[in-house]
Formats: structure tokens, C-alpha cells, sequence
């Protein structure tokens, strides 16, 4: 989605340069919730202020909105379908093995190595065998990660 | 009162989602699948099938379809949508009045080391908490079903970690794989 966000709003439309959306986009990747959605609410913002913001996120959510809201009002009538429920059988192990995969490509990505290891490893088990929220998890490995630049890092 | 459910939820799901789409799921699921019952873990596994099919975020294709089916109403979704955006919209409306270049800060930088193995552990959670027999099937009354379960899974994984196949290919090829085995 990013390269299409870039050649609308940098190549096409010109709203802002090239190196304030890349500082954007490390501003929205930091930020919490959905990116395409934090660089509208920015971008929205920088052309007509809070209402820009507003109109920008409205255009953005839209399409999913409709789109989703159409496959919630008629997927239960045809779930019950028999070629329907076969080709979901063989679709949801396919989901969860594509949910697998960019585990291991964010792993890298956060440099994990033998010493960090432990920390998605009991963060899984927690959520998977405890029921813990992911939330918990959140606010623990951030904590941890201030406390660690703050004391570890500076005596080092 | 399933509004304000609703509300809480997904406002609680956007400001803690870190890590973007995948780094959500777990959320996601966490709340809407295990701690309030709105949906199965398969139909979850469905909704991030037609999110990877659509164009659209996984974090508004979840709140607009749970939204929806836990209140049977157009308003359920407009209501989960919105809270969902709402934390996202709070906060970056701060950081563009004030342009903070927050993100090379060192206490920022710091919280993201110890953020960022921790969204691995997330999404590892979200893998393993959708290995259910409703997804897989099971080895005792279901042989049959788990054993293309599990090929189909392990197919898929080396296609789309080593190959780097297109998630979509993938998909449609399991929904006919589906229709032919079944």
C-alpha cells in the first residue's frame, strides 16, 4: 500500500516532498494503530488542518468500510453453502501459514539473536497457554526497553 | 451496552496496536475471539482471509465486521471503525501540530528495542492460538482433514517465506484445493 500512497500524494499530487514522507512514514510505523490511516490524519492535516484530517480518513476507511460491511451482511447466508464451507476449509490453514511466515521476517527485522530470544518466545506462550493479554506484553517489552536505555545501556 | 462494548474494545485495540497489521492481530484476536466470544477462531481465520483478498487494513476490516456481526447492525460497524481510528487520530493530530521528530528520540528508540521482540511474540501468539481443530481439524476424529490441513499449511508457508509467492495465488490455490479434496 505504501508505494501507492507515495505516488498519489509525493509524485501525482505533490502535497509533500519526498524526505518529509519519509519522516512521515517512520513517524506512522512508530505511531499505534493502522499506518494508511495515521499518514492520511498527517497529511490531512498539513493541507486544511483538523476538517482536512477528517475528510482524509473518511476517504480512506471508506472503501474497506463498504466493502467488509457487504461480505458481514451476506457471508452468513452463504457460509452454510457446501461449496462455500469446502473452499474455507482448504483457505484457513493457507491464512494461518501466511500469518506464520512474516513472524519469522519481523524476527529478523528486530535483530532477534540468542539473547533476545526468550523475549517473543514467553511473550507467545503467555498469550497462547494463559490467556494473557497482548496488551500486558506491550506495556512489559516498552517499559523494559525505556528501563534498558535508561540504566543497562548508559553503564555499559 | 454491546455499543459501549464495542467502543471499548476497538478503541483499546487501536491505541495499543503497535507493529502495524500483523502486530494487531494478536490484539484483535485476543479481544474479539478470546476474551468476548464475538466470533470463532475460524471465522477470524476468515476475516484475515478476506483482508489479505482485499485492499483494506486488517485493523478496520476486523472492527467493521465484528462491529456488524456481534450487533447485527449497520451501526455496530460505524461505531467499531470509529473507535478503532479514534486513538490513531488523537495522536497524530498532537504530533502534527507539534512536528516532534519524535521517532529518532532515545527514550523512543529505547522503548522500540524492547517493543519490537515483543510484536514477534505477538504474532507468534496469533500463529499458535489459530492452530485449533475448527482450522485444522484433528488427528483422532479427523484424520483426513488435518493431514491436507497440515500440507496445505506447510505448502503455503515455504511458498510464501522461501518463494515469495503472492498471498492472493496462494489463497484462491487453497480454496480450490479445498473444493477438490473435500
Amino acid at each position: 500500500m505504501i508505494p501507492l500512497i507515495e505516488n498519489e500524494i509525493v509524485t501525482k499530487r505533490q502535497w509533500i516532498k519526498k524526505e518529509e514522507f519519509l519522516d512521515l512514514l517512520a513517524i506512522s510505523q512508530t505511531a499505534p494503530g493502522v499506518m494508511a490511516i495515521n499518514i492520511a490524519i498527517f497529511i490531512g492535516y498539513r493541507l486544511r488542518k483538523v476538517k482536512g484530517s477528517l475528510f482524509a480518513t473518511l476517504g480512506v476507511v471508506m472503501p474497506s468500510f463498504v466493502i467488509i460491511l457487504t461480505i458481514a451482511m451476506f457471508f452468513h447466508s452463504f457460509k452454510e453453502n457446501p461449496v462455500v464451507e469446502k473452499i474455507f476449509k482448504g483457505i484457513r490453514p493457507g491464512v494461518v501459514a501466511l500469518i506464520a511466515a512474516p513472524t519469522f521476517n519481523m524476527a529478523k527485522m528486530a535483530r532477534i539473536n540468542r539473547y533476545t530470544i526468550w523475549i517473543p518466545v514467553v511473550s507467545a506462550l503467555l498469550i497462547w497457554l494463559l490467556d494473557l493479554s497482548p496488551i500486558w506484553i506491550i506495556v512489559v517489552a516498552g517499559t523494559g526497553g525505556f528501563l534498558w536505555g535508561k540504566y543497562v545501556k548508559k553503564s555499559i | 451496552m454491546i455499543y459501549l462494548q464495542l467502543f471499548y474494545t476497538f478503541f483499546k485495540i487501536g491505541l495499543f496496536g503497535f507493529g502495524g497489521g500483523y502486530g494487531m492481530l494478536s490484539l484483535i484476536q485476543a479481544e474479539v475471539v478470546t476474551n468476548h466470544e464475538w466470533m470463532t477462531a475460524g471465522e477470524f481465520t476468515d476475516i484475515v482471509a478476506v483482508s489479505q483478498m482485499t485492499p483494506g487494513p486488517i485493523g478496520i476490516n476486523a472492527a467493521t465486521y465484528v462491529g456488524y456481526t456481534a450487533t447485527g447492525s449497520f451501526w455496530g460497524s460505524v461505531i467499531a471503525t470509529f473507535a478503532v481510528v479514534l486513538p490513531s487520530f488523537i495522536l497524530m493530530l498532537t504530533i502534527s501540530k507539534f512536528f516532534l521528530k519524535y521517532q529518532k528520540h532515545p527514550v523512543i528508540e529505547a522503548v522500540f528495542k524492547g517493543l519490537r521482540p515483543g510484536i514477534v511474540g505477538l504474532l507468534a501468539s496469533a500463529v499458535l492460538v489459530l492452530m485449533t481443530t475448527e482450522n485444522f481439524g484433528s488427528p483422532q476424529t479427523d484424520l483426513y482433514t488435518f493431514l491436507v490441513s497440515s500440507t496445505l499449511f506447510v505448502g503455503v508457508f515455504i511458498a510464501s517465506k522461501v518463494y515469495k509467492v503472492n498471498p492472493i495465488l496462494l489463497i484462491v490455490i487453497c480454496g480450490v484445493m479445498g473444493f477438490i479434496l473435500y
